[in-house]
């Protein structure tokens, strides 16, 4: 199965530790055991662009399409057995300790 | 030709009986719940139709199973000739060559297992793991888990639906958890059982009857557990909750008075109480503290709660309790499950050990730490023991304090009962 993991901030979550993020040996274990597909950091939300369409016409906007205090910071795309495999894979994330992960099936369009 | 209430009794046993077996097996060949449960729905109406006119099977969970089985085999038979699937094709051969009856052993137990830790996954909602095991495992009809939960069939039928198809869309595995998550895995599925019994267990006046096929089923459901897991170092922990349930099934009689009002557990009338339940739960929890020496399990907060339960079923009268010991265990409880309703429960174990004011303090160090704001029990523990120090207006103001906070009118109506008790004193 594939899933996207969406590596996002936490407000509660305990401080960040640069020294317990190891998110390197996250990248080498995952890419050894062939998980990973793609995935990165993402810019924060002050980079973001929301762009609509109404009525024909494009309408570009600021910021997020949503002010939360979590945001996504960065994303996985990986391929597993099931979801307790995701799910042992997102609990290795170094951001599974200093904010959250959410895991969603990746839904093939099947074109 | 035999009676229809026959024949609806007859459905129930086996579907009681039966309904974990035939899921279990139909999900696993298949890998599809919607699947399994319609089929084996599609034959349990089949017998409804059948049985009235050409009798009750002598085996009536075999009969259900291969009409199941069959059903099953027709939808995938035409599923694969529209898709000319092989994978269906597989799957075909496999079902043709399950036997009628498997002669249990350690394939059926792990295929209950699996369909158990299926349902209790903890990526499904709480109320999604606990209507799935009644229906899938306890093989109850969705009217009556709809009907227990105080909710509508339609409602109780989306939410299986969904929960079925999470289990699908997710990919959640359908299997035992790996020894390195069995522990915590099996703790998520002894807590949607306790859950399933204290939905049933802490229902009060109307809603007790309706509500009662929870606590049965929970039992029942823990009892299979507890055989399944044998010679497991899980096993003890399942055995502790088998001991709880039935420890407080034990005084079902005693709970509530003829108002349907809460009697505490002071004041309960200890000749109601079932002793058959007592004996069997001590029996048990011995068993469990037996095991877990033979396979070092530490003591879970299951068995610990049973053993306290056990205290309070050893005492002939309310005053004669060993509370000593009641409140060394809410200590070793705190410790393993630290939460400030255990912490409350040890206070009032050491004011009854030690005196309502060492119990007191314990309790006041609570209320500063405004950890239970909001929960009634805590102003009513400190009310009753203001109380037996004769600080009566103090207790009466917790009194009100714990009567506004209360849940129900049931609570209400028995702190109203104390409320005038203190204010009756005072006035004297």
């Amino acid at each position: 199965m594939e899933y996207m993991l969406f590596i996002c901030t936490d407000p509660t979550a305990p401080k960040y530790v640069a020294e317990e993020d190891n998110i390197e040996e996250w990248v080498a274990e995952m890419e050894g055991r062939g998980v990973t597909r793609h995935g990165d950091r993402l810019r924060p939300v002050q980079d973001a662009t929301t762009v609509t369409v109404r009525e024909g016409e494009v309408l570009v906007s600021d910021g997020p399409f949503a002010e939360t205090k979590e945001w996504i910071a960065g994303y996985d795309v990986i391929s597993c057995a099931d979801l307790d495999e995701a799910v042992e894979v997102a609990s290795k994330h170094p951001m599974a300790k200093f904010g959250k992960i959410e895991i969603r099936p990746v839904w093939p369009l099947g074109l | 030709m035999p009676e229809l209430t026959e024949v609806q009794a007859a459905i129930t046993a086996a579907s009681a009986s039966e309904s974990a077996r035939i899921n279990a097996t139909l999900i696993r060949v298949t890998g599809d719940w919607s699947l399994a449960e319609d089929c084996v729905q599609d034959a349990f109406a089949r017998a409804m139709a059948d049985w009235p006119a050409r009798g009750i099977p002598k085996n009536p969970g075999a009969w259900i199973t291969t009409v199941a089985k069959n059903r099953a085999i027709d939808r995938l038979r035409s599923a694969a000739s529209e898709k000319r699937a092989l994978s269906e094709l597989a799957i075909l051969s496999e079902l043709e060559e399950l036997p009628e009856e498997p002669d249990g052993g350690p394939t059926l137990d792990d295929d209950r297992l699996r369909l158990i830790y299926t349902c209790c996954h903890p990526a499904l909602p709480m109320e999604g793991r606990v209507a799935l095991t009644l229906r899938t495992v306890a093989g109850l009809g969705t009217n009556e888990i709809a009907r227990a939960f105080l909710v509508s069939e339609s409602t109780m039928s989306k939410r299986l639906v969904r929960a079925r198809a999470k289990i699908k869309e997710a990919g959640i595995p359908y299997r035992v958890p790996p020894p390195e998550l069995l522990g915590e895995r099996t703790a998520g599925v002894l807590a949607v059982l306790y859950l399933m019994f204290n939905e049933g267990y802490s229902a009060t006046g109307a809603d007790s009857l309706t509500r009662d096929p929870l606590v049965k089923e929970a039992i029942r459901l823990a009892r299979l557990l507890v055989s399944l897991l044998r010679s497991s170092p899980q096993q003890p922990e399942a055995l502790g909750l088998l001991a709880l349930m039935l420890f407080h099934h034990a005084r079902r009689r005693s709970r509530l008075d003829d108002n349907g009002d809460i009697v505490t557990l002071e004041d309960q009338d200890r000749t109601l109480w079932d002793t058959a339940s007592v004996t069997e739960a001590s029996g048990l929890l011995t068993t469990a503290e037996r095991t877990a020496v033979e396979h070092g399990t530490p003591p879970g907060s299951y068995r610990i709660q049973a053993a306290i339960a056990a205290c309070h079923m050893a005492a002939p009268e309310f005053d004669r309790t060993d509370f000593g010991r009641v409140a060394s265990l809410y200590e070793a409880l705190s410790r393993i499950a630290p939460s400030p309703v255990v912490e409350l429960n040890r206070a009032v174990a050491v004011a009854m050990s030690q005196g309502p004011a060492a119990g007191l303090g314990l309790i006041e160090e609570l209320d500063q730490k405004r950890s239970l704001d909001g929960y009634y029990l805590l102003p009513a523990a400190k009310a009753d023991l203001l109380r037996r120090l004769g600080r009566t207006t103090e207790a009466n103001l917790e009194y009100q304090r714990a009567q506004a906070l209360a849940p129900s009118d049931t609570e209400r109506r028995y702190l109203n009962k104390r409320l005038a008790e203190t204010t009756l004193k005072e006035q004297k």
